[in-house]
């Protein structure tokens, strides 16, 4: 079994997020950038477990700069065996998903597992347009994966229950929470790291498909007012006349 | 205890002066503790236990013998790394760092600095994995500042040496497999031995009734006519020099420790201060929380520079022994004037197992005392700049 794992950089869940050049683009002086959860606690360990399992090998690829390689080796010292890093700057989705696809069709991989989206842009798209562009069966948001004979069996979550389908290797799949459980790395697969390769790529030439506009901040919260529990009457009056939503 | 909500505390961006991989461990160890460590650590304080089953954990995230060579089955880590890793334990309790250290520094160091080649592959990847854990036998009940005082002596009896004494307040005694204690020869040389559970005479009592690094099981090291075979000899060191170097190295990893303790005080104050309202607004905004908050900060800062100093120095093999003194004391202070600033602004909480603080408070009163007091430390720096030995 041959799985390739995609990963992107994003920000620490507790940074304060700000923008800069008219609110376009993400000011990320003094952020901590971390692995994408989806990508390292679900993605990347449900494919070592596999491998544990089955044999086979994991390799990370990562879309960006040289100076993202510091979350390519947490993805190694957490325990994939080999990475690519394609040396562009993730400018949009699809050109993130052709730069992995690019890699993918010279390496076929038998599966390629995904997060089910990035904690900061929220796009959920890479996925998707991966399996489109190698021309491969996807399952989204998976939160069980077993592979037996060649088949693969995902379990998604579906409102009011659970969907249980069977699709055929190679594909892609993208992660969500409940798939595995988080390996944090420990002193060996650090040490072990350092020498794990680390193949850097050319990116192909490739347009982005869409541009920021514009980023705006969430409103900030309003005064909470309190209603009488004696007199609901007030807050239909507070909904009608001020809030004016009903 | 409630979630560890613990961020790191960088306001000079000392982590720039770190490494990728530095940034890894550290965080990694602080992922871990947070796992692991601190949804427990409240009630094995509150109960006087040590949590055995994180031995495995420990070992894993490098914390016993972190820069002894990876040939031992050690990490074979930089200072800085094995500072991190310390800084990270004691985040979350003394307690937890100290049995690290203890394992790390004081039994583990002796063994590979002073011992022979048998010695180190007998016992060093024991004690990195933690199969076999350490202690460290100097300060007895009569002799604490003064262990060139000690007691405790063995003879020489042909294949083997007899030893007898008392060691007191050795950290990890009641269940350590292994104790490196220092003892007298017959011409009152001080020699340091390996001395193995199951030895005849030898017992290790635990001491209870601590206030104090509860989490972490303290205990005497009793030797009654003890049989210990000669080749269970340090043979590459004599005098108080061995010991001495060994608390170097503890003292070193106690520095960075201290302040991860300073760090989860601050920042449970600084949450703390900023969601508790009084007279209608919190009181982070009012001056005499902000002049504690301000200073704890600035104290923590500081010594964050001095000890990423000393571990460079360390790591250049240039750290004096009295450098390390003025940054255990300077540290374990700042920690503990942190500690009580923290527990003043929780008012009432401070004094409550919710939060760290009170806990971090009474362990922090073992470290300013053990490994050398605080008053021992600044005679040191003063001897180190005057050339005038005050200590007798």
């Amino acid at each position: 079994m041959k799985i390739l794992v995609c990963i992107s950089k994003v920000p620490d869940t507790t940074s304060k997020i700000t923008f800069k050049d008219g609110d376009t683009k993400f000011k990320t002086d003094n952020i901590q950038f971390i692995v994408n959860p989806y990508d390292e606690w679900y993605a990347l360990v449900r494919a070592l477990e596999l491998k544990e399992a089955a044999g086979g090998s994991v390799s990370i690829i990562h879309v960006g700069p040289a100076e993202n390689d510091p979350i390519i080796r947490k993805a190694l010292a957490i325990g994939a065996d080999n990475a690519f890093r394609i040396n562009a700057e993730a400018k949009d989705a699809y050109y993130t998903a052709f730069q992995i696809a690019a890699h993918a069709r010279e390496e076929a991989y038998d599966l390629i597992l995904v997060g089910k989206e990035t904690i900061d842009f929220n796009g959920s798209a890479i996925g998707g347009m991966l399996a489109q562009m190698l021309e491969m069966p996807f399952e989204s948001m998976c939160s069980n994966l077993q592979i037996d004979d060649n088949k693969l069996t995902v379990e998604r979550e579906i409102e009011g229950g659970k969907e249980i389908s069977e699709i055929n290797l190679p594909c892609v799949v993208s992660a969500k929470k409940d798939l595995a459980e988080q390996r944090i790395p420990n002193m060996r697969g650090i040490m072990a790291a350092r020498t794990k390769p680390l193949q850097v790529l050319e990116a192909q030439d490739c347009e982005a498909l869409t541009h920021i506009e514009k980023f705006e901040r969430l409103p900030e919260k309003g005064a909470c007012k309190y209603i009488d529990a004696e007199h609901p009457e007030e807050l239909l009056n507070l909904l009608h006349n001020e809030a004016k939503v009903i | 205890m409630a979630i560890d909500q613990f961020q790191g505390v960088d306001y000079f961006l000392i982590d720039e002066l770190l490494s990728d991989e530095h940034k890894l461990i550290r965080n990694s160890v602080r992922d871990w503790v947070k796992k692991e460590v601190s949804p427990i650590i409240e009630e094995c304080a509150q109960k006087a236990v040590f949590p055995e089953q994180i031995i495995p954990g420990l070992a894993g995230m490098g914390a016993f013998g972190t820069f002894i060579p990876e040939v031992y089955g050690c990490p074979g880590l930089d200072q800085i790394s094995y500072g991190l890793i310390m800084q990270e334990l004691e985040r979350c309790d003394s307690g937890i760092r100290s049995t690290a250290s203890v394992q790390g520094s004081l039994a583990m160091f002796p063994i590979y600095t002073f011992g022979s080649e048998e010695q180190r592959k007998k016992y060093l990847p024991k004690m990195a994995s933690g199969e076999w854990m350490g202690c460290f036998g100097l300060t007895e009940p009569n002799h604490g500042s003064d262990p060139g005082g000690m007691e405790t002596h063995f003879e020489d009896q042909g294949d083997y040496v007899l030893l007898n004494g008392a060691k007191m307040w050795i950290s990890n005694a009641p269940f350590a497999r292994v104790a490196i204690v220092w003892a007298k020869d017959e011409n009152g040389i001080i020699r340091g031995l390996i001395v193995e559970r199951g030895m005849e005479g030898f017992s290790t009592p635990e001491m209870h009734g601590k206030w104090s690094l509860r989490a972490s099981a303290t205990g005497e090291l009793i030797f009654n006519n003890v049989k210990v075979p000669k080749e269970n000899i340090l043979p590459n060191v004599k005098g108080l020099k061995g010991p001495l170097s060994c608390l170097s190295s503890a003292r070193y990893g106690i520095a960075w420790g201290a302040i991860g303790a300073a760090m989860d005080c601050y920042d449970t104050a600084l949450r703390y201060t900023r969601e508790r309202k009084q007279f209608g607004k919190a009181i982070a905004a009012f001056q005499l929380s902000q002049k504690k908050l301000a200073e704890m900060l600035t104290e923590i800062t500081k010594a964050q520079l001095l000890t990423w100093r000393l571990g460079v120095l360390k790591n250049e093999q240039k750290a004096t022994p009295a450098q390390i003194s003025m940054a255990k004391r300077n540290n374990v202070e700042m920690a503990l004037n942190c500690a009580r600033n923290a527990r003043q602004l929780l008012g009432a909480m401070g004094i409550m197992g919710d939060y760290p603080i009170m806990r971090h408070m009474m362990n922090l009163e073992s470290v300013i005392t053990y490994e050398g007091t605080h008053e021992i430390h600044l005679l040191i720096t003063g001897k180190d700049i005057t050339g005038l030995n005050a200590f007798v």
